[in-house]
């Protein structure tokens, strides 16, 4: 450490709060002298419906346990606990997990600590005054800003910096249960409030946002990344792993678009010009990461209901329908829009998918290889309608019409299809979109995310 | 001739949040990352093809530090939406392993 002594060790126990960890490596790791542990609760990545329904993507069960640990730890070692984006798509009446399901919140520790909980869901009307005020700007990809999508949308929540959880720390938290959040905010606050600065901070969180992830052989376990005013030193808490400055050098590409240009609340990071040496087999310092201060902006993320899914799974082994296949479809498509217009759903009252796995299932129409013919496909039928009663019967008819239709050269008059479960069908509820993704000016960073302290 | 299935460390791809998809192609050493590099063949014209896109919607970054190519791509049907075939995006590489990379001697040191 060059210029000052500052440090500030962090543990992240794993990449999502629920996916589990090593008891002992928890252990192991907090006897390196951490100053703070924590778990990022999730993010967009597994798709709309969490954000939209507010259903978590792991189970409380394996929550529970991973809190219960992580908590218990934190208590004994005297240190904070943070989780990012609680409840796995941050929203503020998602967590802390409802107690029927997931036993007493806080679990028992035998010990009175302050609890802080930081809201992210936002008030659909303050978001379109901010839109009124040209506060909103597009991201990549995503669409352009709109006040009737922020209407229409089941939920929206702001992506928080490291402000409001370093705000809440400086308020006696000891745990801090954060709803959306920046992936590495937890870890940049814990670190910036330490006195480091941004670039090894951000970076620091950057790494552990992931758990072991940047380390060798991947798997659900703890890493512990130490900070300095210079750089990083990241060393897996398991001995059986080890980061190698290409397994943390290689994380920069995990789920960004660019592995040198990292936009965040308030600056940017650049690992453009990164080091990474190996001090020991196991570990590896980085150095060289810059931090650019931005207007500071928060994303956005909304999600609408899209209507209510049935699906049915089956597969065929008959060669002389597969050599059909998009004929026969294209006749079940036809029989089916006939049939349920009879039960009064017209064509475009509802919406019906085949997935056909072993042609295009995985990549859609972007699968380049079109003409391959299996031996077998395997098949999911889709139907989204507006209502879950109209898309249970949609699809009870694609159902038997893909197990029924005639096409030219038939033998297996009995059915075409292989059903692997009884009942076939099943009636999955309502289906979410991404309705809102784009960033909101904002001129206090605390300002959209109020903070809750609760003895406990 | 090389096809990238059997030269390359790591071939995968990701979402890159819910309106992109991001792919990156990774090598052993600097020799190995250097020599593709050389041939040109990587690049986001070669993407723009595989993946059916506009090349000026191709974000490449050659990252020599992680002795990796990256490019990132807007996805056809943001993840999850209806009809979306890959909520993780984590199966839409295999295009890129069948790409010859002209070479002619592979360092393999």
């Amino acid at each position: 450490m060059s210029n000052g002594t500052a440090l500030c060790r962090m543990l992240s126990t794993s990449g999502i709060l629920g996916y589990g960890f090593p008891e002992a490596s928890l252990d192991l790791g907090m006897t390196r002298g951490v100053h703070m542990l924590g778990v990022d609760g999730g993010s967009t990545d597994p798709g709309p419906h969490y954000l939209g329904s507010g259903k978590t993507l792991n189970s409380h069960r394996a929550m529970r346990r991973d809190l219960r640990l992580m908590l218990r730890a934190a208590r004994r070692h005297g240190v904070p606990m943070v989780i990012g984006t609680c409840g796995g798509a941050g929203g503020t009446r998602i967590w802390p997990p409802p107690p029927t399901s997931c036993g007493r919140w806080p679990p028992r520790t035998g010990s009175d600590f302050r609890m802080a909980t930081i809201e992210a869901e936002q008030d659909v009307a303050s978001l379109k005054r901010a839109h009124a005020d040209g506060r909103m700007a597009r991201l990549p990809g995503g669409p352009a800003p709109d006040p009737a999508a922020l209407d229409r949308s089941a939920r929206v929540v702001a992506m928080m910096g490291p402000e409001p959880i370093a705000a809440a720390l400086d308020g006696g938290a000891e745990v801090v249960l954060a709803g959306r959040s920046s992936d590495p905010a937890p870890w940049a606050a814990m670190a910036m409030r330490a006195g480091l600065p941004p670039a090894p901070a951000w970076y620091a969180g950057k790494m552990l946002e992931c758990g072991a992830t940047p380390a060798v052989p991947k798997g659900h376990d703890c890493l512990v990344v130490e900070v300095g005013p210079d750089g990083v030193t990241l060393e897996p808490a398991a001995p059986e792993r080890r980061c190698t400055p290409s397994s943390v050098a290689n994380h920069s590409l995990h789920e960004n678009p660019s592995p040198c240009i990292h936009i965040e609340p308030g600056g940017i990071l650049d690992t453009t010009e990164c080091r990474f040496d190996a001090i020991s087999d196991r570990a590896v310092r980085v150095s060289g990461m810059t931090w650019s201060p931005q207007p500071y902006t928060v994303k956005l993320e909304g999600a609408e209901l899209a209507g209510y899914r049935a699906i049915s799974v089956c597969g065929t082994r008959d060669p002389l329908l597969i050599a059909t296949l998009d004929d026969f479809l294209a006749r079940v498509r036809d029989a089916v829009a006939t049939k349920a217009a009879a039960l009064g759903v017209e064509p475009d009252g509802y919406r019906l998918i085949i997935r056909r796995y072993g042609v295009d299932g995985v990549m859609g129409a972007s699968e380049p290889r079109r003409d391959a013919r299996p031996h077998e496909v395997g098949f999911v039928i889709e139907v989204v309608a507006p209502d879950q009663d109209s898309a249970d019967a949609v699809l009870a008819l694609a159902r038997v019409t893909m197990l029924h239709t005639d096409f030219p050269g038939r033998l297996c008059r009995e059915g075409n299809m292989a059903f692997p479960y009884s009942p076939s069908d099943v009636a999955c509820g309502p289906v979410y979109r991404f309705s809102v993704f784009q960033t909101m000016t904002v001129d206090d960073p605390l300002a959209p995310f109020p903070i809750h302290y609760e003895d406990v | 001739m090389a096809a990238i299935r059997d030269i390359a460390k790591v071939c995968k791809s990701k979402n890159a949040g819910p309106f992109e998809l991001t792919i990156d192609v990774v090598f052993e050493t600097r020799a190995q990352y250097d020599a593709v590099a050389a041939t040109g063949v990587l690049g986001p014209e070669l993407i723009a093809r595989l993946y059916n896109v506009a090349p000026a919607d191709v974000l490449f970054t050659p990252y020599p530090a992680g002795l990796a190519f990256k490019a990132t791509i807007p996805r056809a049907i943001p993840a999850g939406d209806l009809g979306d075939t890959d909520v993780y995006g984590c199966q839409q590489h295999a295009p890129l392993l069948d790409v010859d990379i002209p070479v002619n001697r592979w360092p393999t040191d």
